[in-house]
């Protein structure tokens, strides 16, 4: 019997709501299948399994706002018997993790969740104009008229409770920004940063990628925030106080490089899921994973495992202008790196004073775990990296 | 006073006859006859066969004549037995009666009225249980009026005799043995009325479907439903304005029609409503109307070809369900 349970999707997340199953009893699984979709103040994310087994039972409805650690969904191991083991039923919430308050309590969602995208809900043509001269939202309401149709008694009943009416569309934008305050304040509140930079030449890493882009299609480029990120996951192999996370009291260095990427998002605000492995990713298998991050980052179809187990992050603001960035670190990981724009600058060369594409690296470091030192040793292996793109 | 429909269209007629030397009666069987449904019973006696003329069953002929004479300065009451027949002389009604004010740039009016008995119910079989009310009111030039209350029976052909133009009067045999009060000493042929205020739902009828509306608004009282009823009256030109006005109150409309739906009353009253009133509108405009066939003679497949009040009342339901 395999318990198969709400993650959390990152720090912040301490509840979620089941959007969709993508399963259904009696389905085979594989690790890395997706699972279900649940949304967060983030985004909807798809929420995988790291367990084989056979779908045995599916114990929450779509719609229903969940906390952390609730037993979604039942599987069966590879090889048990259905009824084999005691069931769990109905689904009980898991006590959140280091929370103070109780967990809420499991409530349906009322039925006037909006329906899903490209589904219309009827809306009278009288019920539409009433609710817009009082402010309120008819998609959103339940509806009792022919076909489900939203009436004007459905939105005048509406207007006249609105304490029991159903709860206003949570504003994603909004949920957003809560998010991100939350998690900035813990780590500033949390994390000793230090901070250091590093200006870096960037002519040998222009001309290699040139090089390795000139018989390529556009479609198949690389681009230098590769290269970075690249350059990033190979020169943390001698720092391993960098790659981690700081989870209760202590800190956990972690084998992989599983890198966060700062991803802004159109609508505002921004993601940093990760991908992992990067260490040990050639160029042009990084860069597909790259692109394909940032495409479901803004398309909002993000996996679970991207949003909770990035290492480190790296942000690259150079596309903006800035030529340096002092990023906060996203707890609990203890290092961000961050990129301002490759410009050219005035550069000393051989005793000369040249024009050289530079671009200034940022490092943001848990004090906790390390010291300014090794820091700074980590920004000297990162250059020697960036300029020497080809070494594995 | 109580009297039935079929007593205030002759008394109407009576009146017609007695207050205007003008005003005379011509058609099949309306002298010595007596009228095909009794309504001219009488008329003969008292004012003699100058003024009472029965005609040949040539409808063309006879229309043609009564629109003649009203060229001439008569004020000729032409009963059209039936609509059914009334496809005979269609020419002398739409492309004379109607259109001549407009051809002699206003020179000639054709004050005429037509009067003719329509609709089904009667076990009469499908070539005379037609409604052709709203082929009628399709055109402009005329004048188109349904008396559905002993008021309207009585008092609309006396208005309809001082319009300048021509009016075409639909009685309705299936309201013939109505009774009721006679109320109103006139009215008018301008306005639809409402028969019966409510405030969830508007049924509009017209007609023999009038009662029918009723009746539905009665048993959708009991269901908790509180409908108006709007009586048309007036076909063309159509008064939009009381139909609206009812539904914007209500917010939902259930038309009624005993005509065939396609390229009815019903459709231009629901095109019209979706035009001036979408925004008012809290569901559907919906319809009942005559099903799309030939009406059957077995009573009960008559019955359940027409609009009926158990129609009407699933139909406002459905406005809510």
């Amino acid at each position: 019997m395999i318990e198969f349970r709400l993650p959390s999707l990152g720090a912040d997340m301490d509840e979620g709501k089941l959007l969709e199953w993508k399963v259904k009893p009696g389905d085979a699984l594989r690790k890395g299948d997706v699972v279900a979709v649940v949304d967060t103040t983030k985004a909807a994310v798809e929420v995988e399994t790291w367990q084989e087994g056979v779908v045995e039972a599916l114990l929450v409805e779509p719609g229903t706002t969940i906390p952390v650690g609730t037993v979604m969904a039942r599987f069966l191991a590879p090889g048990e018997k259905p009824g084999a083991a005691p069931l769990t039923e109905p689904a009980r919430p898991a006590p959140l993790p280091a929370a103070a308050a109780p967990a809420p309590p499991v409530a349906p969602v009322p039925a006037a969740v909006p329906p899903p995208a490209g589904e219309r809900r009827p809306v009278s043509p009288a019920a539409r104009r009433r609710a817009r001269e009082l402010g309120i939202d008819p998609d959103r309401l339940p509806g009792t008229g022919p076909h489900g149709a939203v009436t004007i008694d459905d939105v005048e009943r509406a207007a006249a409770s609105p304490a029991k009416g159903p709860a206003p569309a949570p504003d994603r934008a909004a949920e957003m920004r809560k998010a991100i305050a939350a998690a900035m304040s813990r780590s500033k509140r949390e994390i000793p940063h230090y901070y250091l930079a590093e200006p870096i030449p960037m002519r040998r890493a222009q001309a290699w990628l040139a090089e390795l882009n000139a018989t390529r299609p556009i479609t198949g480029r690389i681009l230098m925030a590769a290269v970075q990120l690249r350059a990033v996951a190979l020169a943390l192999r001698g720092f391993p106080e960098l790659n981690g996370t700081w989870q209760e009291g202590a800190y956990r260095p972690s084998a992989d490089v599983n890198t966060g990427v700062a991803i802004s998002l159109r609508q505002g605000g921004l993601v940093a899921p990760g991908i992992r492995g990067v260490q040990g990713l050639a160029i042009d298998e990084l860069m597909a994973r790259l692109a394909d991050l940032v495409k479901r980052a803004r398309a909002g179809t993000l996996r679970s495992s991207e949003f909770s187990d990035p290492t480190i992050t790296v942000t690259n603001l150079g596309d903006t202008g800035v030529e340096s960035t002092y990023p906060v670190i996203y707890p609990p990981q203890v290092a961000i790196v961050g990129f301002g724009r490759v410009a050219q600058r005035p550069w000393v060369e051989d005793g000369a004073v040249v024009a050289a594409p530079v671009v200034v690296a940022t490092l943001a470091a848990d004090h906790r775990v390390g010291d300014g030192h090794r820091g700074a040793a980590f920004l000297a292996e990162l250059s020697r990296r960036l300029q020497h793109p080809e070494e594995p | 006073m109580t009297i039935t429909y079929r007593e205030a269209l002759r008394m109407g007629l009576r009146e017609a006859l007695a207050g205007d030397p003008r005003v005379f009666l011509m058609g099949e069987d309306v002298g010595r006859y007596g009228g095909t449904y009794a309504v001219s019973k009488g008329l003969l006696e008292e004012f003699g066969p100058e003024r009472v003329r029965d005609t040949p069953l040539s409808e063309l002929a006879f229309v043609g004549a009564g629109i003649g004479a009203a060229l001439g300065g008569m004020k000729p009451v032409v009963e059209v037995m039936t609509v059914n027949f009334s496809l005979l002389p269609l020419d002398q009604i739409v492309n004379t009666a109607a259109i001549l004010r407009h051809m002699s740039g206003g020179q000639f009016g054709v004050p005429v009225v037509i009067r003719m008995a329509t609709g089904a119910g009667r076990q009469l079989a499908a070539q005379h249980s037609h409604s052709f009310e709203g082929w009628y009111a399709h055109v402009p030039g005329l004048r188109i009026v349904a008396p559905a209350t002993i008021d309207d029976a009585h008092g609309m052909l006396g208005a309809a005799l001082a319009s300048p133009d021509p009016v075409l009067v639909f009685e309705y045999p299936a309201l013939f043995d109505m009774a009721g009060d006679l109320a109103a000493a006139s009215v008018d042929i301008s306005r639809a009325a409402v028969r019966r205020p409510g405030t969830r739902a508007t049924i509009v009828a017209y007609g023999a479907c009038v009662p029918k509306a009723l009746a539905a608004a009665e048993t959708l009282a009991g269901e908790g439903i509180n409908a108006e009823v709007v009586d048309l009256r007036v076909l063309r030109p159509l008064d939009m304005g009381t139909v609206l006005a009812s539904v914007r109150k209500t917010r939902r409309a259930v038309v009624v029609d005993e005509g065939w739906r396609s390229g009815s009353l019903s459709a231009e009253i629901s095109a019209r409503l979706m035009e001036e009133a979408f925004y008012d509108l809290d569901a559907p405009v919906a319809r009942v109307c005559r099903e799309e066939v030939p009406v059957p003679y077995p009573k009960h497949l008559e019955e359940a070809a027409l609009p009926q009040a158990a129609k009407i009342v699933a139909a406002a339901k459905g406005l809510f369900q």
